[in-house]
């Protein structure tokens, strides 16, 4: 689950005590996790300049602070789906950057080994179900996954991932009055950031609060600040509460921005550049977050320097391995099309 | 003096049971009374009077099965309307889309040596069973079987099925493993595939593979093509199953035979059997495979009687066609309904002398190519056979396999028998020119023959 390996090292200030809001411990993590993102995404942005990576890729810079708050929330067991916006999603469940990474670079030692690519990645053991290229689609399907756990009656929770985009996609709502109609332990998380591929919500979408979206299924749904680590954070934990004790799905609409393009092919006409400037400067969830651990006390310069540190040596060496990792022997081309390899 | 005739329940309806009279003769009836109430083994109807008058003789009793459509049932005196109303529903021409009876050759004939799977009949002990009743016993059986199997759809549950094939199941195995569902079809798949991809085994009935299109995505990308995509680590190991291909009268949003459609995906896996042992033998064999399995069945079998084996673990392995009628002078290849035509076609060969070999092929994915090409190599020459379209179809595809691997053996440029290259026709006549006929069957096998 979330990885915590840094938030022991910069135990130096005394923690204030806080009646309310973010503990220490998670939030030095939560720093590190979205930290890790980052720094991954802007690596993989370069490999692609570099010719290293093919195709489409999606990066998730910006919207950080969902998948971690989302992430501290999951218990064991608990299943994670979403699009094509999938790295940070996959780093947080606890994927091997290096996997992933080699997955973005088309190698044998990619998750997927390379057959795959940045939109379709997985991890039965994380728990981590794509990583899925048709816009949309991951939302019936983490209801199915919702709908195994119900028949199972194992306690877990799915959340299903999407963006303002695919919210305007019909089997979303198919999949909502079944959710709710069956009561299904399913947390919609509505990754709204402004803009589907080119097209801003305003232009898409005739009621542009996605959290209303469930009301005519009577679907509960509240908007967050999805900039903010600690409040996706608390409102996962009531969306998962609600979802886990048998009172069916929940609606997260989080506000949220990609600083980058869609893909790494945007031609960046529909929005300026100052409307981007300004969310880097004044909502940066990794900036917001290190305001709180200063203000607070709880890390110095050099604590978060340390972090950074780590950091930038994981996702160095994931690059390192995606570039040196073989392409899949050619022999991979016919395998993985059946369970027991019938043809 | 009017005649009130069974009416027809369904496009497809033969026959069915008068279950029970209402009335009796010398009652005043009005238009709109029910009369009666009519049972076929897919629905219970009940019949309303069309006229006013007094009924004054019961034609057919209460409890008599076999009720052809249009035989007169009641009659009814004139009452205050003068001038007779036309019969109920009963058309003025009988469909002659029809199915005719099970051909007698059927499941009889013994498999040539080599055959992987032969024949059911005659090796083991076994029971008349439809079509329909043999794929609720498949399901009846792996749902016993396996706790991780469910079904789900359109009236799987307490309406019983729209077609009837899930008659009984909800009543065994309750709500949790047959579920209900709303008409959501690209919704509903892709909850299954999502269910699958989490370890479950689920069924999922369309109620004609016309209303899958609306699913086909979940279908492709997200069934067929996850474990590649996911390099072999997400399984999926799911049934799409349901009636394909014409019904009777339906028309072209209902009548679509998809099976070249599904059969083009790797990753899927496609079967379409004919007979009651098949249905049941590769739906227990789908619901096993641990891959994603379309299941084509078909409307017009669903009520034909077949032998089916008493063999609680009978499977029939997906991927072997079965040789149905062997033959020297031509290869007939059909799959579904196509192979009761095929049949009867052969059988009219044979009192004129050409002796056909009729290849059920019963998967369309992986096809069995090697069964096709031997028999090739033994007759020299084939007519393929098939419900939907020719262009790009399954005959294609056999056909060009068996002009790249066979070329030497033929004698005559192989010929494809499929529906017309036009929409499925509503009217009568328009319909039966449209689709796959014996005669058609007979007429190209002749030529292939140079007869």
């Amino acid at each position: 689950m979330a990885r915590a390996a840094a938030s022991g090292k910069s135990r130096k200030t005394k923690a204030v005590a806080a009646p309310q809001g973010p503990e220490r411990e998670p939030l030095l993590a939560w720093y590190r996790d979205m930290l890790l993102i980052r720094r991954f995404e802007e690596r993989a942005g370069q490999l692609y300049g570099m010719g290293l990576i093919g195709g489409f890729c999606h990066l998730y810079i910006g919207q950080e602070a969902i998948a971690v708050g989302i992430q501290a929330v999951r218990k064991p067991g608990d299943q994670v789906i979403t699009g094509y916006r999938d790295h940070g999603h996959m780093l947080v469940c606890g994927m091997d950057p290096r996997e992933v990474m080699a997955e973005l670079t088309g190698r044998a030692g990619g998750s997927s080994r390379g057959k795959g690519g940045s939109m379709h990645m997985f991890s039965t053991e994380a728990g981590f179900y794509g990583g899925h290229g048709i816009v949309g689609a991951q939302v019936s399907l983490g209801t199915g996954l919702a709908l195994a756990n119900s028949y199972r009656g194992n306690g877990n929770v799915a959340f299903a991932f999407f963006g303002d985009g695919a919210a305007n996609q019909g089997q979303v709502y198919e999949s909502f009055n079944m959710a709710e109609l069956w009561s299904l332990p399913v947390v919609y998380v509505i990754e709204n950031n402004q803009y589907a591929m080119g097209t801003s919500i305003e232009r898409s979408s005739s009621e542009t609060h996605l959290h209303r979206r469930g009301a005519s299924f009577r679907i509960p749904g509240e908007e967050v600040d999805g900039m903010d680590v600690v409040a996706v954070h608390e409102a996962a934990a009531r969306a998962a509460e609600h979802a886990r004790t048998g009172q069916g799905p929940y609606i997260l609409e989080m506000k949220t921005y990609r600083y980058r393009g869609h893909s790494m092919s945007d031609p960046a006409k529909y929005r300026t550049r100052e409307e981007v400037e300004e969310v880097r400067r004044n909502r940066d969830p990794i900036d917001h977050v290190q305001e709180i651990l200063i203000e607070k006390g709880w890390a110095d310069e050099a604590a978060l320097k340390a972090i950074d540190a780590e950091v930038r040596a994981i996702v160095a060496d994931a690059a390192e391995f995606a570039r040196i990792s073989p392409e899949p022997d050619p022999s991979e081309l016919f395998t993985d099309i059946y369970v027991g390899a019938e043809r | 003096m009017t005649d009130i005739l069974m009416p027809a329940l369904s496009p497809t309806m033969e026959e069915g049971t008068l279950a029970k009279w209402y009335v009796k003769a010398g009652d005043a009836v009005r238009s709109g009374d029910v009369i009666a109430e009519i049972e076929t083994d897919k629905a219970t109807m009940e019949v309303e009077a069309v006229d006013e008058g007094v009924i004054e003789a019961i034609l057919v009793p209460e409890g008599t099965e076999e009720v052809k459509v249009n035989t007169p049932i009641a009659r009814l005196s004139a009452g205050a309307v003068a001038t007779p109303s036309p019969p109920p529903v009963a058309p003025p021409i009988p469909p002659p889309a029809v199915p005719t009876v099970t051909p007698p050759v059927v499941a009889t004939v013994a498999a040539p040596s080599g055959d992987p799977s032969p024949p059911p009949a005659g090796t083991v002990s076994g029971r008349r069973t439809t079509v329909r009743d043999a794929l609720r016993d498949a399901m009846a059986e792996e749902m016993r079987r396996d706790e991780t199997v469910f079904l789900m759809g359109e009236e799987v549950g307490q309406y019983q099925g729209a077609y009837k094939v899930s008659r009984g199941l909800l009543e065994e195995f309750g709500p949790r493993r047959v579920i209900d569902t709303p008409i959501t079809e690209h919704g509903f798949a892709g909850l299954g595939v999502g269910a699958a991809m989490a370890g479950l085994r689920p069924i999922v009935e369309f109620m004609t593979f016309n209303f899958a299109m609306q699913a086909i995505d979940h279908i492709i990308n997200s069934a067929a093509k996850t474990l590649y995509m996911s390099g072999g680590q997400i399984t999926c190991p799911i049934v799409f199953r349901g009636p394909n291909g014409a019904a009777a009268r339906v028309a072209a949003q209902h009548s679509q035979d998809y099976s070249a459609w599904y059969a083009h995906v790797p990753g899927l896996k496609v079967v379409a059997p004919y007979d009651a042992a098949d249905a049941k033998g590769l739906l227990k064999a789908a619901i096993r495979d641990p891959n994603p399995v379309v299941f084509l069945e078909h409307e017009m079998l669903y009520g034909q009687e077949f032998e089916v084996p008493d063999d609680p673990d009978w499977t029939v392995p997906i991927g072997k066609a079965l040789i149905r009628r062997p033959g020297r002078d031509v290869t007939l290849t059909a799959h579904s309904r196509m192979v009761g035509m095929a049949l009867e076609a052969a059988e009219i060969l044979s009192k004129q002398g050409v002796e056909a070999e009729v290849i059920d092929l019963r998967t369309l994915r992986p096809l069995d190519h090697e069964t096709i090409l031997e028999s090739v190599k033994r007759t020299n020459r084939i007519v393929s056979v098939e419900e939907g379209w020719a262009p790009m179809g399954v005959g294609a595809e056999i056909v060009a396999r068996v002009a790249a691997e066979a070329f030497d053996w033929l004698d005559a440029p192989p010929l494809r028998i499929a529906q017309a290259d036009a929409p499925l026709p509503y009217a009568a006549n328009l319909e039966a020119l449209a689709l796959p006929s014996v005669e058609r069957i007979v007429e190209a096998a002749l030529k292939v023959c140079y007869r």
